[in-house]
């Protein structure tokens, strides 16, 4: 079942066409990867899905929803997409648990009644409360973080910080959730420690996950959909076997010198 | 000593007042990353609204002091967090994402065009009301001097008190706080958690107003007078207060409220009531020169 359906996107940038009329589909319990040279678009991509950027056309299909002519809190709030960065954005000085509590803001604004009942501490928002710390210190244990709950999150070591932010992502409750380079920076122990978690993910919380990735270990070990792009447009669509052999591709981006292509 | 004492009751009382205020300063200095110049005459609107209010009490015969200033209270504070608000979705909000000095310059505009507001409907003249909380507690007797704190007094240290304690649970404790804390931190990042940025921006805006209120309606039961311009004043030295603290941090608003009080009443008591306000702004200069982040600020790291 198709869950995300982007459809002719095209994103420009005064003369520059970084997105040029493309359309993909990923499916529901998919992992999906978008990959590509430097500079093919691909967080660009990210970006139109994520409201930071209003396409120039084309659609963004999430159900009945077209996620590029929303924008700000409520692609997270009705649309149920999540997001995390390339480069880590935690709330730095929030403790580690504040992290994800506040990732479930508008369940807790839900139970509130928009402040109300929260004011008057009625039992139903402390039960919300409590639920809502419950869940992340689910979370916190299976990211191995629970014994740093109260530390600073911008104390944390690299590695922990990415997982952070991949479990305060799955606190929003999203349906969809768009990875921006979760291994970059990342060991090789780290990596893989990566590939158990996004696997989980998937099974367990029935989440689908769109990724941007560079590093092939993560991509062809985990991925069901690859998509491929190049200077904006998309030049393979496959599984990760399909796009191994397709001669486009390794002209484009795994032809590259040896090793680590990005 | 005595005389000490005395300077130390009033300057924290004076101090209490300069932090409410200076909470506004440094709370929407953290999440917008502008300094709201027009939060002094919030807090003078504050006042005013106290003065009509304790008058149109007055007329109506109720004169039960406690009902009397909780109905000032609470009107006061609904105006100015209306105010707060309306400031913010005027004057700054179509201006977010602007060069830097955009909203610093529509601030500056925003607090003489509510100076010359209230000027033009109420007058220029002081405006007074009669004296409504009175009596004192002597402290300590001597033969010519006598050590006191008057009931007033001992109303607004309590209610400044109680309103920073209260207002610390809820930036720590609450669902609003930690989006608050959140957006301060990185507004893209909360938004993209389905935190209402502008919602929190402008919840921000009242609050601070509210707490402005508050120091408005004590001044006026204070001092009994008000005129358009105390705003200025009484703004600029929260401000300074805000700045001694650390701009940003709410504790230190309040630290930096206390001490500046405190500069002030021991300085007009030793040295000249006529040069109070230079050791006051002073202050404010040194600490920009030798300690920029102020006394509980953190140094300000570079965001990309």
């Amino acid at each position: 079942m198709t869950l995300l359906k982007v459809e002719n996107l095209t994103m420009r940038f005064g003369g520059l066409t970084a997105v040029d009329d493309l359309s993909f589909t990923a499916n529901a319990g998919d992992i999906t990867a978008i990959i590509g040279p430097n500079g093919a678009g691909k967080t660009t991509v990210f970006n139109c899905i994520t409201g930071f950027y209003k396409p120039t056309r084309g659609r963004i299909g999430l159900g009945a929803l077209d996620l590029a002519q929303m924008s700000g809190h409520t692609i997270a709030a009705n649309a149920r997409v999540a997001r995390t960065f390339q480069n880590i954005r935690l709330f730095p000085r929030m403790t580690v648990l504040e992290n994800l509590i506040v990732a479930q803001h508008n369940k807790l604004m839900r139970a509130s009644g928009f402040t109300l009942a929260g004011l008057f501490g009625l039992p139903g928002y402390r039960q919300a409360e409590k639920a809502a710390v419950e869940k992340a210190k689910a979370w916190l244990d299976r990211i191995d973080l629970l014994g740093r709950a109260d530390d600073e999150a911008g104390n944390l070591p690299y590695g922990a910080q990415r997982r952070l932010e991949i479990a305060r992502a799955m606190c929003t409750d999203p349906v969809l959730l768009c990875l921006d380079e979760p291994a970059a920076g990342l060991n090789a122990r780290e990596s893989a420690e990566l590939n158990r978690l996004l696997l989980d993910i998937r099974q367990r919380d029935g989440v689908s996950l769109l990724l941007i990735e560079h590093d092939m270990n993560v991509v062809m070990g985990i991925s069901d959909h690859i998509v491929v792009l190049d200077y904006g447009k998309r030049i393979a669509d496959g599984t990760p076997a399909e796009i191994r052999a397709d001669p486009a591709v390794i002209r484009a981006y795994l032809g590259e010198p040896e090793g680590d292509a990005a | 000593m005595e005389y000490f004492l005395q300077q130390t009751i009033n300057g924290i009382t004076l101090g209490a007042v300069y932090g409410l205020i200076a909470i506004g300063y440094t709370m929407v200095y953290g999440i917008v990353g502008m300094i709201n110049f027009a939060h002094g005459e919030i807090y003078m609107i504050g006042a005013f609204v106290a003065v009509i209010v304790f008058t149109l009490l007055g007329m109506m015969g109720v004169t039960w002091v406690p009902a009397a200033v909780l109905i000032v209270l609470v009107t006061s504070m609904l105006f100015t967090a209306a105010y707060g608000w309306a400031v913010e979705r005027i004057a700054y909000r179509p201006l977010r994402g602007s060069f830097r000095l955009a909203p610093l310059i529509s601030a500056i505009g925003m607090s003489i065009f509510l100076q010359n507001y209230v000027q033009l409907l109420q007058g220029a003249r002081v405006k007074s009301i009669q004296p409504v909380v009175t009596g004192a507690i002597p402290l300590i007797e001597t033969g010519h001097f006598q050590v006191a704190v008057t009931y007033i007094q001992i109303l607004i240290i309590v209610l400044t008190v109680l309103l920073m304690i209260g207002f610390s649970l809820l930036i720590t404790r609450t669902r609003f706080g930690r989006a608050q804390r959140a957006c301060e931190q990185d507004q893209t990042m909360a938004a993209l958690l389905g935190i209402d940025v502008d919602r929190t921006i402008s919840m921000t805006f009242m609050i601070g107003a509210i707490l402005a209120a508050v120091a408005g309606v004590m001044v006026t039961l204070y001092y009994g007078v008000v005129d358009f311009f105390i705003g200025f004043q009484a703004g600029l030295k929260a401000f300074a207060a805000a700045v001694l603290g650390g701009i940003g941090s709410l504790p230190g608003a309040m630290l930096g409220g206390f001490l500046i009080g405190l500069v002030e009443a021991y300085w007009s008591a030793y040295f000249s009531i006529e040069y109070k306000d230079i050791a006051t702004f002073s202050i404010l200069i040194l600490v920009l020169i030798f300690r920029p982040t102020g006394l509980l600020g953190r140094p300000d790291v570079e965001k990309v």
